[in-house]
């Protein structure tokens, strides 16, 4: 069995299609990330697998239980960080980490908690006191009271300052080397690339991309290419004298071949030298995930007019 | 199940929270306190003191034998009622002038003939100064009419047949601090619970906090519970710090009975519940605020917290009797001012049914998860 399994799942609010029959499954130990932008389905989806919403079709098993049938028996095994967590104002983290302790009737030891969240420092200051990345690792703190496998982290890091994303990022690798799966949505690209094992790209309740970073790139993206600095000329003396695909950027004064070996920029650039024409800086370029997603979100998705506008979706989500 | 336990727990941390904000505790214990001091030194300041009365005596006789002086008489028999202090004004004076210059609205005038008029039995006119809009005046009149009655008896019959006793005079006024501690403790049972209850449901419903607890096992049954008990617990706290200022400030006349626990419990246990109903049909906390102030205002002022309903128009009265608070302040009074036990007896069984009505309403309609 495996620990999340999701077909076909749909949710629509009144005539929005928000989530519209995505399927995926999660590995044991996985951290699997929800990237897309905001409105794109990625909270609608992880709330209805955390049992927090009812869906409108498909399957979906979280830890061999529907989430919405099941949510008061799942709940005591998934460990859950809300987007923008929040808290009771006047509770210090330390009261916090033995009220849950105490709701889930287990004994833990605060401070260990506090440690492997890195909040040592803040354990006995109110929650209206703590900063932005203090609060967020409240909430982590709390998702890990009842030793859950399966974790659940809706943005941990939005609206949140460099340093305390990095700190939590250090958290979640932490979670990951303990070998618990983890579920993460985000917007931001390098949050996904840098903590995932696999990513889906979400975008108007659809899956648009999903795998390994390098998967989705090499799928998605255009591939290796040679970039020559040079004139049109030198262009046309290269497709001329080789037997490669050769472009030219006007606007950028660039020769681009797509290279589908790497010996190929050893004809490409012998060629140039052979021209005698003057040729400027070389170097080889790939599609990061940043090129391919924005491809990917910027494409029209799905049948055109059963999308809606994000600002619609996000409207619709704040009720 | 419910859980005792988790109930406990959540009790903990919401009644720590609660006593670690300043705001909350300043209008849940000291705010009362307060308007207890404020309205009860304005009401029972001119009960205690006597009324000064401007006299002037035009019968200036002259008398067979002082006995006859029957206008003295009675200004000394006035001084002595206890209500009012007697301060005779020359005959040479303007009567009603001299009363413009003192500031005063308050003054009898005996006229010439005085005693002679009355030995005859001849029907003879006192005129008493007052102004309508004054409770003063109201003192004197009663007074001076009390007094006027007694001496016609005594010389008709020649013996006392009514006496006047200055002490009915002293009981005959409303003690309103009496009315108004029930009155304020009412408010308070409504104020407390209510206004936290539809801010914090609206708030955490906004914030996601209801999600956020709904993933742990405290059931919403659980958490109402517990901010029940803490609501529970700070009423009887108010509650007693009100009637100990009332009595000791003010030397208030209430009974503390075992007839008003129910009133200490049914009273937190349905505002908090009428707290959480608003907070959970209304969309935002700006909604529910707004809500909230429009069924609790109407309460505050019309369901006898700080006027007795008596005292309001027919159609108002009869509006009173819709509003659940209106069971609590009549309650209160009738076990702690009144001794009125079956009207309590009443009032408990109709409290109850309110609560119970809406307490289950409000578990039904609240919502940890959206669907």
């Amino acid at each position: 069995m495996l620990p999340i399994e999701v077909s076909s799942l749909k949710k629509n609010y009144g005539d929005l299609k928000a989530v519209d029959g995505i399927s995926f499954t999660v590995k044991e130990g996985e951290v699997f990330g929800l990237l897309g932008p905001n409105g794109a389905g990625k909270t609608t989806t992880i709330e209805i697998m955390e049992g927090l919403r009812e869906r409108d079709g498909g399957d979906v098993k979280v830890l061999g239980f529907d989430p919405w049938k099941n949510g008061y028996e799942l709940h005591k095994k998934i460990g859950v960080i809300p987007q923008e967590f929040t808290f009771f104002e006047k509770t210090t983290p330390r009261e916090a980490i033995i009220y849950y302790a105490d709701l889930f009737n287990i004994k833990v030891n605060p401070d260990e908690i506090l440690k492997e969240v890195l909040l040592e420092e803040s354990a006995n200051v109110n929650f209206d006191s703590l900063s932005g990345g203090q609060k967020q690792k409240t909430g982590l703190a709390l998702s890990l009271v009842n030793s859950p496998e399966l974790l659940f982290l809706d943005e941990p890091t939005t609206g949140l300052d460099p340093n305390a994303r990095r700190a939590i990022w250090e958290v979640i690798r932490g979670l990951k080397a303990k070998g618990k799966t983890i579920i993460l949505t985000t917007h931001y690209l390098d949050e996904a690339q840098q903590l995932s094992d696999r990513v889906a790209i979400m975008d108007h309740g659809h899956i648009v991309a999903m795998g390994t970073t390098e998967e989705i790139i090499q799928q998605h993206g255009s591939g290796e290419r040679l970039e020559i600095h040079g004139s049109e000329k030198l262009a046309e003396y290269i497709k001329a004298n080789t037997e490669l695909q050769v472009d030219y950027d006007k606007i950028k004064g660039e020769v681009t071949i797509p290279l589908k070996k790497k010996i190929d920029s050893l004809a490409a650039l012998a060629a140039a030298e052979q021209s005698g024409l003057d040729w400027g800086d070389i170097q080889t370029r790939q599609d990061s995930l940043d090129d391919v997603f924005v491809k990917l979100v910027n494409e029209p998705v799905g049948e055109q007019g059963e999308v809606a506008s994000e600002e619609k979706i996000s409207k619709k989500r704040r009720r | 199940m419910v859980s005792g336990k988790r109930i406990y727990s959540d009790f903990k941390v919401f009644s720590r929270g609660y006593l670690r904000n300043k705001f909350g505790l300043f209008f849940g214990l000291v705010f009362p306190v307060i308007l207890i001091l404020i309205f009860g030194a304005i009401f029972s300041g001119g009960s205690t003191g006597k009324v000064n009365v401007y006299a002037q005596n035009q019968d200036t006789g002259p008398f067979a034998t002082p006995q006859m002086n029957i206008a003295s008489k009675f200004l000394s028999a006035l001084n002595e009622s206890g209500t009012i202090t007697v301060i005779t004004v020359q005959t040479s004076e303007n009567f009603s002038q001299y009363l413009a210059d003192h500031s005063s609205s308050d003054g009898i005038v005996i006229p010439e003939n005085f005693s002679t008029n009355y030995l005859a039995s001849h029907q003879v006119n006192i005129t008493v100064y007052g102004n309508p809009t004054s409770s003063t005046s109201g003192i004197v009149i009663g007074t001076v009419n009390g007094y006027a009655n007694y001496f016609n008896l005594q010389r008709f019959n020649g013996t006392i047949v009514i006496g006047l006793n200055s002490a009915t005079v002293n009981t005959q006024q409303t003690k309103y601090i009496d009315f108004l501690i029930p009155g304020l403790i009412g408010f308070s049972i409504l104020t407390s619970p209510m206004f936290s209850l539809v801010n914090i449901s609206s708030e955490y419903k906004k914030t996601k906090l209801f999600k956020q607890l709904s993933l742990t096992p405290l059931t919403k049954m659980e958490w109402l519970a517990s901010k029940v008990i803490w609501y529970i617990v700070l009423t009887i706290a108010g509650f007693l710090l009100m009637v100990g200022v009332g009595i000791f400030a003010f030397g208030a006349h209430v009974a503390i009975t075992p007839w008003l626990i129910p009133f200490l419990v049914l009273g937190p246990m349905l505002f908090a519940a009428l707290g959480m109903l608003v907070g959970t049909v209304t969309k935002n906390p700006e909604t529910a605020g707004v809500i909230g102030n429009i069924v609790t205002f109407p309460m505050m002022f019309l369901a006898g917290t700080f006027f007795p309903i008596s005292s309001m128009p027919q159609y108002l009265q009869t509006f009173a009797h819709v509003l659940p608070l209106f069971y609590v302040t009549e309650g209160l009074n009738n076990a702690m001012v009144y001794g009125n036990v079956n009207g309590t007896i009443i009032d408990i069984s109709v409290l109850g049914i309110i609560t119970v009505v809406i307490f289950v309403l409000a578990v039904k309609l609240f919502k940890w998860r959206e669907d």
